[in-house]
């Protein structure tokens, strides 16, 4: 495909063609204290941006990655020219997080593989890679990293942060953590903690890859082949998760892949469309992505429960004078409407300003990538009027601090 | 169509608003159940520096909330409001909605479960026009802005004041104020109110909150 790349024109709509930058930051003696009290540095950041900054600085939306994402939201990358960013309908010139008017940050999280410090980055005290030597990573650690890193690119506040799964984790995570780095909280297809059958679907999956003998204890790197298999069924596990019944229904229903009755022959182990499109998916999962980041996040995410860590989900977030909105999905059953609606008693509760809805989708899990429209409808008015809030705050604060010097 | 039909008080009435926003303390914080576009809300947020939340069934209407500022939750009346804590609020508001929710009691014991104080304005079904014009041309009422006929009108119960007052009884509500609206305007004591008032706006509150204060 790179060959051809002379000739792709991205769409007129996109952002067009984007480049990953990097940065390190934690560095000696500023290592990054992390959740579990061990202290971590120096760790390099992939990120990428989008638009313009203002200059009043008050443009800026960050966008959490969900469990397997990366920092490439939108736009292509030249040489890879097969698929735009994962977001690519929501981010961009007039979509929803409209790049005209808003300066778009994502970067991969801690632990990831796709350019930020992970296990298969380079441990500098022993010149091999980290594997299950990198230290444990909490969701409240990836926050800490980019909270650093919108502070490095010179944003005091943003004006949104938002994010879908893990990311909608993160998202809540920033505004218990940072209450005043952010004006709006997305928070989509998310909750305060992840469900015990949640947890049940990521034990399988490090199962699989625990089990697998090319796993090795996570001393795979130097092996002509890891744990890829186990990564496979990891991620086939995880994919139906991320479905629903009615979407896996009209996607595949019982039809047959290659052929129209039944063969009756047990060496033949997917005869049915919907296994065939699992392996496609595991295949091509493993040939992106990490083995060892894979547990390190699921690890994370399972971690991760507002009420564990500050007494209560009212208490984690009443500090936020943020704008939050929360969205779930009818067919989700991975972050079911009603641990959404959890969240958002405890925000009234808390006398926060809080927008819900619950929008009808039958693709499950995966239904805030792939429903632009409601969210867009959602997300325009928010971006908008927070901003007109922030520009009525400053203003507020200039004329506070000029009628103070004249009373000085 | 010759015939001028008797219309019901046109729910986005500014009038209401006026009169609920007279009846809504500084500072207070204040839940509207259907809160439509949230432009009450949004008034009572700058005018009255109350802490607002709204509730709203429909989707575009949430859109046109949260672009005003005004927090709004999707839900729909009927199906609950377990998701509001139990006294989050100092002020319900139910504005020409209480006829059109499945459960009118249920809704009523709801907004006095997550406020101190309820205002509701109903309709009054038991107005001299809607008499006449159910006894003469035996026709149901339609109103103005709404102008379904019975077979898909969202008014699904028709009461009176002497019916809600009997259902305040029966729920244990108090009816701190009754006002009747006439001709558009608040007239607290007016003659005949249950025959002459197109509308009812009532201040209401636990019954059981003198009791148990009483036997504290």
């Amino acid at each position: 495909m790179a060959n051809d790349d002379s000739e792709f024109i991205p769409d007129e709509d996109s952002i067009g063609f984007v480049e990953t930058q990097q940065v390190t930051l934690f560095e000696a003696p500023n290592e990054l204290c992390l959740e579990s009290g061990v202290r971590f540095g120096p760790i390099d950041i992939a990120y990428e941006t989008y638009g313009t900054l203002s200059p009043e600085k008050d443009n800026a939306i960050f966008v959490c990655h969900a469990l397997t994402g990366d920092a490439h939201v939108a736009g292509w990358h030249a040489g890879e020219t097969k698929k735009p960013g994962w977001w690519n309908d929501f981010v961009g010139p007039g979509k929803g997080l409209d790049t005209n008017e808003y300066f778009v940050i994502c970067a991969n999280v801690l632990s990831g593989c796709t350019g930020t410090t992970g296990p298969s980055s380079i441990d500098p005290t022993t010149g091999k890679q980290y594997g299950l030597h990198f230290p444990f990573i909490t969701v409240g650690d990836i926050v800490k990293v980019h909270s650093a890193l919108v502070e490095h690119l010179g944003v005091k506040k943003l004006l949104a942060v938002i994010g879908g799964s893990l990311g909608g984790m993160q998202a809540l995570d920033w505004a218990a953590r940072f209450p005043d780095q952010i004006a709006a909280v997305v928070c989509l297809a998310a909750a305060a903690k992840l469900s015990a059958q949640g947890i049940a679907f990521n034990v399988v999956g490090r199962r699989a890859i625990f089990t697998d003998p090319g796993f090795n204890g996570g001393e795979y790197y130097d092996a002509a082949e890891g744990p890829r298999y186990g990564l496979a069924l990891a991620r086939m596990v995880a994919h139906i998760t991320y479905l629903s019944d009615v979407s896996i229904e009209d996607k595949f229903g019982r039809r047959l892949q290659n052929s129209s009755h039944f063969e009756y022959n047990l060496d033949q182990e997917t005869e049915f469309q919907v296994g065939s499109y699992l392996h496609y998916q595991g295949k091509r999962f493993v040939e992106r992505f990490d083995a060892n980041s894979y547990l390190c996040l699921t690890h994370a995410m399972d971690y991760f429960d507002l009420t564990e860590e500050h007494g209560s989900i009212r208490v984690a977030l009443e500090k936020s004078n943020a704008n939050f909105l929360l969205a779930s999905y009818t067919s989700d059953w991975l972050f079911t409407t009603a641990q959404s609606l959890e969240l958002v008693s405890e925000l009234v509760k808390g006398k926060r300003n809080v927008s819900f809805v619950e929008l009808t989708s039958s693709k499950g899990h995966d239904a805030f990538l792939l429903e632009i429209e409601p969210l867009e409808q959602l997300v325009r008015p928010l971006l908008k009027r927070t901003r007109l809030e922030m520009v009525a705050q400053r203003q507020q604060k200039s004329a506070e601090f000029s009628g103070g010097k004249h009373d000085g | 169509m010759g015939k001028k039909r008797y219309c019901m008080p046109d729910p986005q009435a500014a009038i209401t608003d006026e009169l609920l926003m007279q009846q809504i303390d500084r500072g207070s914080r204040v839940i509207d159940l259907g809160c439509g576009d949230g432009r009450l809300l949004e008034k009572l947020r700058d005018d009255h520096g109350c802490s607002v939340q709204g509730v709203e069934l429909d989707l575009s209407e949430i859109y046109t909330c949260i672009g005003r500022g005004v927090p709004a939750i999707a839900m729909d009346l009927d199906q609950g409001l377990s998701t509001i804590p139990d006294d989050a609020f100092d002020i319900a508001v139910l504005s020409q909605t209480l006829q059109q929710v499945r459960h009118p009691a249920a809704v009523l014991s709801e907004m006095l479960r997550i406020s101190r104080r309820a205002l509701v304005v109903v309709p009054n079904f038991a107005h001299w026009r809607i008499r006449k014009q159910v006894a003469l041309s035996g026709r149901t009422p339609v109103t103005q802005s709404l102008p379904y006929s019975w077979y898909n009108t969202p008014n699904l119960h028709f009461m009176s004041m002497a019916d809600f007052r009997e259902l305040a009884g029966r729920l244990n509500v108090r009816i701190v104020h009754e006002i009747p609206i006439i001709a558009g305007r608040s007239r607290r004591r007016a003659w005949l109110p249950n025959v002459r008032a197109e509308s009812l706006f009532y201040i209401l509150e636990r019954g059981d909150a003198d009791d148990s204060s009483t036997s504290a």
